[in-house]
């Protein structure tokens, strides 16, 4: 009895509730320090959206400039004060097109192979090569592009009938850019899919390219929807390749073969010389970056939302 | 009931065989993707290299011979000043002598000196490095014809001169010391400004954060959408909040240096340090994530408090991922080119770097000068300085790579 009335008594005492009161200065004050500095990085996003946006509505505030013809105009001429975005969304749009039209079918393509086909001993040769190309600076492929892609080109299709500046040449070089993210992306996605399915594909008499093109690439393509997104938003976000080699007239046009700038290369361009802060042509940048990182913005969001709402679980 | 027909024996087979040959077909054409993507490393490594070496063909004003009669190397202070005298007209050898006295100046810059001013190489045509390896008949008879006076060269753009001399504007002078110094400051203000913020933020997210908290949900969604947003939008963002809106701070004005604006290392280095922070975030993360839960219950378990766990066993497990993901962070802070184009970048520096106050150029703002001039030769000067470039990523990846192979843990 007496035994256990004191173990009672000793339990009392070492009731871990005291332990868990007990305040810890240091500690919670680096707990607070450390999700100070994890909300820095909201902080980061926060102040994008206010600085973009701020200048971005001194530029719709200046009366040279009206939101129907920004949306609307197809001229992009600050000197005269046309600012009509479709001038610089077409280019934008056409070496994008072109990229995503050379890096999709390519970097699927590489996708499946590395993940279904490749022994253990061609993946170890062939996936550097991709990581290779994905690590090198895009002021490379804009030298590429203009000192080799469009010499070649203007060698195939004609000289008078491709200019120096070309969307094409930019466009092609992008894709190559792009490639590896697209790859590598589905990659993942396609080695997720577990292997039963491929077994059962097999097992049923299926052909290696049956298995990996009806079973197994429907069940990764979430994945691979999210690659495509996050390609386009970097294709349309690449800034070095089109202001080096698409040249720098703002034109509307979808015609690959001309000289076009996109946006990016317009904000590169116009913001590399001295321009006084504060006029409208300073302030038409912001309004386009702000386009710029609302657009890819919403691609990124959409590519998540693709992989969260879509995907396969397989367990 | 539904009645299926099979086929006949013979027919099964050549349908199997069909598809099997359809199959063959398929697996040649996805491998000739991956053969796609290594001709176009190919052509582009060795664009830059065909480009950076090779003939030139190229010119004297005045022909070496005539100014002195011993060759130039070999001639001491006092005769290279005396032949700058000699040949030059009398302002412009006192405005050199204005600018920093000539008895002051290396017999090296005194010989650079008559080399940019007295004889005036002039390049009159360059020659890519295959061409000039198997055609080498064809250039010098083109030479001749076309100059009879010139003299060809084989000459490599990318030398020990090319690291060491700072920039000029004739493309046989110009080098990358300023441009590569500028590098190496970027990067060490970015990553010390990344670093601490990325791992202090991982830290958070991985060991103290509620993932079901709605403020944490957010934080993480946030760094995954950062790392999407195009370079040149966080540019935008230097340009506005670093040279502008803190101009007496990043131009150091508020430390007495006067003779800048915001256009300075420090800027673009904080900006670049915005731009790897979610990289930094990401790859930290997953070095946190891989340190197994069973070594925070045994620090737990001997009475340890959340913080002593973390900086005695999950973050010296974590370490090599952690440095790993910051070298690659640093290797995409030093390719990165539109952001400083637009926070400002200057183009022409031919002083070192001293201090983050100054103006600055970095080599990859060089090649996108170089590459957007007409001229052949700074073409040429473009392309040694993309395999600059290149080696330092390289040499920054192999070090991740190594580290991450010497330290890394399987548990």
């Amino acid at each position: 009895m007496q035994a256990a009335a004191k173990q009672e008594t000793v339990n009392t005492t070492f009731r871990p509730k005291i332990l868990k009161r007990k305040l810890r200065l240091g500690e919670s004050a680096i707990e607070a320090g450390l999700f100070i500095v994890g909300f820095l990085t909201i902080f980061v996003t926060v102040s994008i959206v206010i600085v973009l946006g701020d200048q971005a509505l001194l530029f719709f505030l200046d009366p040279e400039v009206t939101l129907a013809e920004f949306f609307m105009s197809t001229k992009w001429v600050p000197a005269i004060g046309e600012f009509g975005i479709w001038a610089l969304v077409s280019a934008t749009l056409t070496t994008s097109a072109i990229a995503i039209l050379v890096a999709v079918p390519l970097g699927l393509s590489a996708a499946i192979y590395l993940s279904e086909y490749a022994s253990h001993r061609a993946r170890a040769v062939l996936k550097p090569v991709l990581e290779i190309l994905a690590g090198i600076p895009t002021v490379v492929y804009g030298y590429f592009a203009l000192l080799f892609v469009t010499p070649l080109l203007r060698e195939l299709i004609g000289s008078e009938r491709i200019g120096v500046y070309n969307m094409l040449s930019a466009g092609l070089v992008m894709g190559i850019m792009i490639l590896p993210l697209i790859s590598s992306m589905s990659e993942d996605a396609l080695s997720a899919v577990p292997n039963s399915l491929r077994e059962a594909a097999y097992a049923m008499g299926a052909t290696p390219f049956e298995a990996s093109t009806q079973v197994v690439l429907p069940a990764a393509l979430s994945g691979i929807g999210a690659a495509v997104i996050v390609g386009i938003s970097r294709a349309v976000g690449e800034t070095m390749i089109v202001a080096i080699a698409s040249g720098a007239t703002s034109e509307f046009t979808f015609n690959p073969l001309k000289a076009a700038e996109t946006m990016t290369a317009h904000i590169a361009r116009i913001s590399g010389g001295d321009l006084p802060y504060g006029t409208v042509d300073y302030n038409s940048l912001f309004a386009i970056a702000l386009m710029l990182f609302l657009v890819t913005l919403a691609l990124n969001i959409v590519s998540q939302w693709i992989v969260t709402k879509f995907r396969e679980q397989y367990e | 009931m539904i009645k299926y027909t099979y086929p006949e024996q013979q027919d099964l087979e050549r349908f199997v065989a069909l598809r099997y040959r359809t199959a063959w077909i398929w697996q040649l054409l996805f491998l000739s993707a991956l053969l796609i993507a290594i001709v176009s490393l190919s052509a582009l490594l060795l664009n830059v290299v065909d480009g950076a070496f090779g003939y030139v063909a190229y010119e004297f004003k005045k022909d070496p011979l005539t100014i002195s009669e011993k060759p130039l190397e070999e001639l001491s202070k006092d005769e290279l000043i005396a032949v700058l005298q000699a040949n030059l007209s009398r302002g412009a050898y006192n405005k050199l002598e204005k600018e920093t006295p000539l008895a002051a100046r290396s017999e090296g810059e005194l010989y650079n000196l008559i080399i940019e001013r007295i004889i005036q190489i002039k390049t009159l045509e360059t020659y890519p490095l295959f061409r000039s390896l198997f055609e080498k008949s064809a250039i010098e008879a083109e030479v001749r014809e076309k100059y009879p006076n010139a003299r060809l060269e084989f000459r490599s753009w990318l030398s020990p001169a090319f690291l060491t001399t700072p920039m000029s504007s004739r493309a046989e002078f110009a080098g990358v010391r300023t441009a590569l110094l500028g590098s190496m400051w970027l990067v060490g203000i970015a990553i010390a400004f990344a670093l601490p913020v990325g791992v202090g933020a991982a830290i958070y997210l991985q060991e103290y954060a509620d993932r079901k908290s709605m403020v944490n949900r957010i934080i993480q969604t946030n760094i995954n959408n950062l790392a999407g947003v195009p370079s040149i939008v966080y540019g935008m963002l230097g340009l506005a909040i670093f040279v502008r809106a803190m101009e007496a701070f990043t131009s150091g004005a508020m430390f007495g240096i006067t003779d800048t604006n915001g256009r300075t290392l420090m800027s673009a280095g904080l900006t670049m340090g915005i731009l790897v922070l979610p990289l930094v975030v990401i790859n930290a993360q997953e070095a946190i994530k891989a340190v197994p839960d069973s070594i925070r219950q045994a620090a737990f378990g001997v009475g340890a408090t959340r913080w002593q766990s973390i900086w005695s066993h999950v973050l010296p497990n974590a370490l090599p991922g952690i440095l790993t993901g910051s070298i690659l962070a640093m290797s995409r802070a030093i390719g990165e080119t539109a952001p400083l184009i637009i926070v400002g970048a200057s183009t022409f520096v031919t002083v070192d770097p001293q201090s983050p106050f100054t103006k600055f150029t970095v080599l990859p703002i060089q090649i996108y000068q170089w590459t957007a001039r007409p001229q052949d030769e700074f073409h040429a000067i473009a392309a040694a300085a993309i395999i600059v470039l290149l080696v330092l990523l390289l040499t920054f990846n192999a070090t991740a790579i190594l580290l991450r192979n010497r330290f890394q843990r399987r548990w």
